[in-house]
């Protein structure tokens, strides 16, 4: 292949990354803004939602689009009451405290890793794609899948803005995020908003590991990838804003689908630290940070 | 508090290190091998405490320092054949410059950012580690000891390989750092130290460079990590990436925490319960390291202070 169709596969690699970084990245980075900790569990959960995908593919039968289909709904709703969960068992009781919220939350995640190697092995799991098809470009075929989960997404983006933007309980985060004591004194019930919003994030990244999971195979140790990109996304876009957020994910995401393609993924990873380091000494805050962070 | 090292506290710390001392001739063999690894661990444990007890910095990413110096030392003596004591040399010098460089662009940034940063930057060194892996040979590690000469001092030979100078060189070092760590909680560094934990703010006010003090901090935490780093490959002549990986990064946390943050005696306490309780942990199921998530939950919900922080303030208020 020559280097015009070679970078046209990259960039469409690195497009389908981004799509899912940012789906991932955003429950981080919505759960800082309005909670104000780091959930270094939110790997686990980006692995759960993939593991589930691949239990309800073994338990549900009528072919693999039903079984993706109960696992896109069934997924991130069992994730999403373990968040609450551990929001209602841990998390509050230490008051949200940023430095115990690590430490419990790298707890959590050492709790989950384990009990699903337990309780699925140690193996990776494939999944067959719930629909096949192959876009033929000149020069080579694509799996049609891939765009599909850019798609869908980009639709879920949609959707988290559209519910931050226009409902009662985006107004409700917002107003969290802005200023918390004052959203309790307008009648915000900040716990519930709180809980809401953890369940949120870890649900979008449940999504994106039910998406990703035909292309990557569940596995327990899969979470700490997706993590680290997030945590470079953030830290480039600046932490609490959504928008940097947004943005950083396509540029990591295509300069890591680039960077893999050409070179090695794990290459990819080592120069997105690199970036990060560049963008911290040129801009302690990130590109769209908080001033004085 | 006293603020110096005399009395009750040099006695306390000095006990500490003579019953480590006698220990090495009742041990079983087993447990001899525990305990000299458990006092190179533990001297990783005591730097980090440095960092997070008394100046209140966590890092999620003191795995990188561990293993700057193990490699810092294990591959100028696997290539060069260096001597155990140059290659110990390199390696806390690679871990001070890492420490150095690093501290000098994470610490532009502060909180919960300093954090995720810290993780980042030991991953990309791991990633690394595996990458290069041609040089570094990271994914399944090497050996040392066909390659280490004893060291001979005088007419006396130390190798390496025999139990009484993997558990003797152990303790120096352990000693060395520990009682390091002792005078500095009581000098008057380290009083800025705990006043930047304490309240960063104020103590910038007072008239101290918190920046400076903090990538003080940071240097002398992430040399004595990568002393211990050194010392493990030397002593256990095993260097491998997977003590770069985030699980290295999370164990003097853990230590740490279940001994007590800011407590000088904490980080061997926690070390060694810890070690026993891996151990014993992964006898019974490969899903060991529940045992780590569980413990670090637990702590946090109902013991924050560790143990010798409990015990500091129900019975022994001078203890640093």
């Amino acid at each position: 292949m020559s280097f015009g169709p070679h970078l046209f596969l990259a960039l469409l690699e690195g497009t389908v990354t981004a799509f899912v970084l940012a789906l991932i990245a955003l429950g981080l980075s919505l759960v800082f803004g309005v909670m104000r900790i780091v959930n270094i569990a939110h790997g686990e959960f980006f692995m759960l939602g993939a593991v589930l995908a691949w239990a309800c593919s073994i338990l549900v039968g009528g072919g693999a689009l039903l079984g993706f289909a109960v696992a896109l709904v069934v997924g991130p709703l069992i994730v999403g009451a373990m968040a609450v969960a551990a929001d209602g068992l841990i998390l509050r009781r230490i008051n949200y405290q940023p430095e115990s919220t690590i430490v419990a939350t790298i707890g959590l995640l050492y709790i989950i890793q384990q009990l699903v190697l337990t309780l699925f092995g140690a193996d990776a799991r494939p999944v067959s794609p719930p629909i096949y098809f192959r876009v033929a470009f000149p020069w080579f075929g694509y799996s049609g899948y891939k765009l599909i989960v850019a798609g869908v997404s980009g639709l879920l983006l949609l959707g988290t803005w559209l519910a931050m933007s226009k409902t009662k309980l985006g107004l409700y985060m917002r107003a969290t995020q802005q200023d918390q004591e004052m959203a309790q004194a307008f009648g915000v019930p900040v716990r519930r908003v709180y809980a809401k919003a953890f369940a949120l994030g870890a649900m979008l990244a449940a999504v994106a590991g039910v998406l990703v999971v035909p292309i990557q195979q569940a596995h327990y140790l899969m979470g700490l990838d997706p993590l680290l990109l997030s945590f470079i996304v953030v830290i480039i876009g600046g932490l609490g804003s959504l928008k940097g957020t947004m943005v950083a994910a396509f540029v990591v995401g295509i300069s890591d689908g680039v960077v893999s393609v050409f070179f090695s993924p794990t290459l990819a990873k080592i120069v997105a630290t690199l970036l990060v380091a560049a963008v911290l000494v040129l801009r302690p805050g990130g590109l769209f940070g908080e001033e004085g962070s | 508090m006293t603020g110096r090292l005399t009395g009750k506290v040099l006695a306390l710390h000095l006990g500490i290190l003579a019953a480590l001392f006698i220990a090495q001739f009742i041990l079983p063999a087993y447990h001899h091998t525990n305990v000299a690894r458990i006092m190179v661990l533990a001297t990783y444990a005591v730097g980090y405490n440095i960092l997070l007890g008394y100046t209140g910095l966590m890092s999620l990413g003191h795995a990188m320092f561990f293993a700057a110096g193990m490699y810092g030392a294990g591959l100028p003596i696997y290539y060069l054949q260096f001597g155990a004591v140059q290659g110990f040399c390199v390696g806390v010098l690679l871990s001070l410059v890492l420490a150095t460089l690093f501290g000098l662009i994470a610490l532009r940034t502060s909180g919960v950012s300093f954090l995720i940063v810290t993780m980042m930057f030991a991953q990309a060194c791991y990633l690394a580690l595996l990458y290069f892996n041609r040089i570094t040979l990271g994914d399944q590690g090497f050996i040392l000891s066909k390659t280490l000469e004893p060291v001979s001092l005088g007419s006396f030979q130390f190798a390496f390989t025999s139990p009484a100078v993997k558990y003797n060189v152990a303790l120096l070092l352990f000693a060395g750092c520990f009682l390091l760590s002792a005078v500095l909680a009581g000098s008057p560094t380290g009083r800025v130290l705990i006043a930047v934990r304490e309240n960063e703010e104020r103590t910038g006010l007072l008239g101290y460079s918190t920046y400076k003090y903090k990538l003080l901090a940071l240097i002398i935490s992430g040399g004595i990590s990568g002393g211990a780093g050194a010392a493990y490959a030397l002593l256990f002549s095993y260097v491998g990436a997977s003590f770069a990986s985030i699980l290295y990064s999370i164990y003097p946390i853990l230590w740490t925490l279940l001994g007590g943050t800011g407590t000088t005696t904490g980080p061997m306490i926690g070390t060694g319960l810890m070690f026993y309780l891996v151990d014993i942990a992964s006898g019974l199921t490969s899903s060991y390291l529940f045992v780590v998530g569980a413990v670090l939950v637990m702590l946090i919900l109902w013991f924050p202070q560790g143990i010798m922080g409990a015990i500091r303030t129900r019975w022994l208020p001078w203890l640093p």
